[in-house]
């Protein structure tokens, strides 16, 4: 490991205030994800089907 | 495949489920050895090692434009070809677009506290990166403001357009403007002699952030595709007990 | 009369009757004018540097004020859809209703501005540099605050949503507006390059606000 010099707090900062944020949006979207997953289902447990006659939760 | 069957849903989203792990994967390797190098990096002469803050702060500059511009062709594809697909990069886009800049201005900031010291400096490209955010931020309260997706991407469509020619006068004026209030004394960031040591770290967290947005715009779509199809078959399922 | 006439006409006519609100930018401008040195304090040097930034921001402030009537009014009647589907190409429509609206709302902001430069202590050469920077930028807001307006009434969303999309865009001519009234009190640069920049501006804003606004209502009214 290299020494960061003077200013190694800044250094370790920034790179956790970009890894932190790019997992807050990964995470983001993955909840979305799984949030609208599970919508389809309950839409499709209702009994709604789409117009190609597809279930709801299919590609 | 063309761009016109990919207007079909469904085929999209068979498309962005093979594609995704490879991406995220291709993401995460070229990330991590990006990190690595960085860290092993030798000092700049002048920065010392805050020459490292450049290695994430350069690549999210870089996107904060590039994400802009993305959403500038799909606004030509929702305005023009009524591409359906457009919409939803569209929207997709503009709240990676806004972290990837605020990552920009973050770290920009930290790295001019040690070498300007100060946090804020209104150096004319924090103050066009600072300019860019707001307009990101308007453009998110735009998307939001309005219930129908077709209607407010049509809105947004021509926002990110007025934006797209606005942007380069905006930062022609900051530029300007800054010359005239400032002595032009504070230490440039990069500079046109970059060393080898310096330009393979960046290269490779260039393309490694551009790849993470690719994978994040893909899952962002495929999301709001979703969201769609949740909202038409919310409507449909309304309209079948109305009836 | 050509309809183009007939509708500066009108709106002219509708923003200065009673209930038109063209004349309140006015009001608006003098109280942000006036509320500023109880912030600054009444020092009459500092007021005297800060007075062409004061009056710009001002005239900013209450251009944008106003520009929430340029099509709400036409809209909630009607008649904003006989302009869209009228024989008269929307662009050029809607470039009326920009100078209307400027005539109406812009001109007596400039107007006003002596007497607002009076209560700065800026001299008459400062006031006039002040006024001809307004007198040429104006425009510039009215024509690229359209394009906020027009996204605003297609979206049914006004006020706040409006001055957040406009703000950013009109930076640049807040820029040159000033740099060119403080050139032409204080120096050193001359007076000429930021006026002709902002000149331009103004003349960009003439092309791209009209299609970005017709664009907008073409795509947005339903």
């Amino acid at each position: 490991m290299t020494s960061l010099g003077p200013y190694a707090s800044f250094i370790v900062t920034s790179y956790a205030l970009v890894a932190a944020t790019v997992l807050i949006l990964i995470g983001w979207i993955a909840l979305d994800y799984r949030h609208q997953k599970e919508r389809l289902r309950e839409l499709e447990a209702s009994g709604v089907t789409r117009r190609s006659g597809r279930q709801a939760t299919e590609i | 495949m063309t761009l016109i069957d990919l207007a079909n849903p469904s085929k999209f989203l068979a498309l962005t489920a093979r594609a995704l792990p490879w991406l995220a994967g291709a993401t995460a390797i070229l990330l991590l050895v990006g990190c690595y190098q960085a860290v092993m990096a030798p000092d700049d002469y002048q920065q010392g090692a805050t020459v490292k803050i450049m290695f994430i702060h350069v690549p999210n500059a870089w996107l904060s434009m590039f994400v802009w511009g993305v959403m500038s062709v799909a606004a030509l594809g929702t305005l023009v070809w009524r591409h359906p697909l457009a919409d939803v990069a569209a929207k997709a886009a503009a709240p990676i677009g806004a972290a990837f800049t605020f990552l920009a201005l973050v770290t920009g900031s930290l790295w001019g506290r040690p070498m300007w010291g100060t946090y804020w400096e209104w150096d004319a490209r924090l103050t066009s990166v600072l300019i860019l955010f707001l307009m990101y931020l308007g453009l998110m309260a735009l998307w939001r403001a309005v219930e129908d997706p077709s209607r407010a991407a049509r809105a947004a469509a021509v926002l990110t357009l007025v934006g797209a020619i606005n942007l380069p006068i905006i930062k022609f004026s900051v530029d300007w403007w800054n010359t005239l209030h400032q002595p032009s004394s504070v230490l440039r960031m990069g500079g046109p002699s970059l060393d080898k040591a310096f330009l393979i770290p960046l290269l490779v967290m260039a393309v490694g952030f551009s790849l993470l947005f690719m994978t994040l715009h893909l899952a962002a779509m495929r999301n709001e595709i979703l969201r769609r199809r949740v909202r038409s078959l919310q409507m449909m399922q309304a309209s079948q007990q109305a009836a | 009369m050509t309809p183009l006439a007939a509708l500066i006409r009108r709106d002219i006519k509708i923003a200065l009757r009673v209930g038109g609100g063209a004349l309140i930018g006015v009001l608006f401008f003098l109280t942000v004018t006036v509320l500023m040195p109880f912030a600054i304090g009444p020092d009459l040097p500092l007021l005297a540097r800060l007075g062409p930034a004061i009056l710009w921001l001002g005239a900013l402030l209450a251009s944008l004020l106003t520009l929430d009537r340029l099509f709400t009014a036409d809209h909630e009647d009607g008649s904003l859809d006989l302009i869209v589907m009228g024989r008269t190409p929307l662009e050029l429509a809607c470039a009326a209703k920009a100078l209307a609206h400027w005539l109406a709302a812009g001109v007596p902001l400039i107007a006003a501005t002596p007497v607002l430069g009076l209560l700065l202590n800026l001299d008459a050469a400062a006031t006039s540099a002040v006024a001809l920077t307004l007198l040429v930028g104006t425009p510039a807001l009215t024509f690229t605050g359209m394009i906020g307006a027009a996204l605003a009434v297609t979206l049914h969303r006004g006020g706040l949503l409006l001055a957040v999309l406009v703000l950013p865009l009109s930076i640049p001519v807040l820029i040159f507006g000033v740099a060119a009234s403080q050139a032409a009190i204080a120096g050193p640069l001359s007076f000429g390059t930021p006026f002709s920049i902002l000149c331009a501006l103004s003349l960009v804003s003439f092309v791209v606000g009209p299609f970005a606004a017709a664009a907008s209502l073409r795509h947005g009214l339903d």
